[in-house]
């Protein structure tokens, strides 16, 4: 069964790792659409899925955040990516099945999913 | 909305963007029924409001016309004959109650609980605090974001990956452990 004890113990392991993003500005943020238009659609398996994808590669300049209806409801599941410096990345009509290539490719690597964005979409 | 956590997910987030500073959620389940319960401090709504909340073409979002959130969330408990009942008063806060005819056969399955509280913790802003209560008749548990910042100290957020996947896991784990004896 887990504790509260649990906890204390991931956050000083967690702290140690803090220390490594504080040091840098360069923390990529990823915004989740989850408004009743993107929960409808599936945003929280895909918003599950950066999670664990993030958390499994141990990628620790990446945040997951929920953000509520970016306006074009009918393209959800919907995730913005903003890599500092560069121009902001919208990934549309997500599944929870092509999140590890975003990660992978656009996250770590930095070479943007073409067929994932709006652009292929529209 | 496939299950009844999506709604849950969904309408609190109401309670956020109200500004409420305590929001709590209580998952009651008998024998027959689902309960459901989302009670905020937040900036409420005036009677002309909440007599137009239940209708699709009423929402407070900038984006468009149409607000889905409460009308589904009604759709889903009037189709298993149960109900949804909201009180508000401005700048005091809204309390949802939505029941639920659990073994109708068109009542959305309750679906992953777990996740959608670990979520909601995530999006609660740091100077408010959100409470998970999850009863049956056996007992229950409780689950609030101001016991786990406590733990984790100030500077590790809720909705770190790590610390949303052991939230969501403690509580699958509690919810088991008052559900899955009784076979």
């Amino acid at each position: 069964m887990k504790s509260l004890e649990e906890l204390k113990a991931l956050r000083e392991k967690m702290q140690k790792q803090m220390n490594v993003r504080d040091a840098g500005d360069d923390t990529v943020r990823i915004l989740v659409g989850m408004a009743t238009c993107g929960i409808a659609a599936g945003a929280r398996p895909v918003m599950q899925a950066f999670l664990e994808e993030v958390n499994k590669r141990n990628l620790k300049n990446v945040i997951v955040q929920q953000t509520g209806c970016i306006g074009v409801c009918r393209l959800e599941p919907i995730a913005e990516v903003f890599v500092p410096g560069e121009e902001k990345v919208t990934y549309v009509k997500l599944k929870p099945d092509m999140i590890p290539r975003i990660i992978n490719d656009h996250i770590v690597n930095r070479n943007i999913v073409s067929d994932y964005t709006i652009g292929a979409a529209e | 909305m496939k299950e009844l956590s999506l709604n849950v997910l969904d309408i609190t987030h109401n309670s956020i963007t109200a500004g409420a500073k305590q929001i709590d959620l209580t998952l009651e389940l008998t024998a027959d029924r689902i309960i459901i319960r989302i009670r905020d401090d937040g900036c409420g709504m005036d009677e002309k409001m909440l007599a137009s909340v239940t209708d699709p073409f009423t929402t407070t979002r900038t984006t468009r016309r149409v607000g889905m959130g409460i009308p589904l969330f009604k759709l889903a408990a009037e189709q298993s004959e149960g109900f949804l009942d909201i009180k508000s008063r401005i700048n005091e806060g809204t309390e949802v109650t939505a029941v639920f005819n659990k073994n109708h056969i068109d009542c959305p399955p309750l679906g992953d609980m777990a996740s959608t509280v670990a979520m909601l913790m995530a999006a609660v802003p740091e100077d408010s605090d959100l409470n998970y209560r999850f009863e049956t008749e056996k007992g229950g548990f409780s689950l609030g974001t101001a016991e786990l910042r406590e733990a984790l100290g100030g500077d590790i957020s809720l909705g770190e990956p790590e610390v949303q996947q052991w939230i969501a896991e403690h509580i699958r784990e509690q919810e088991q452990s008052y559900t899955c004896e009784k076979e």
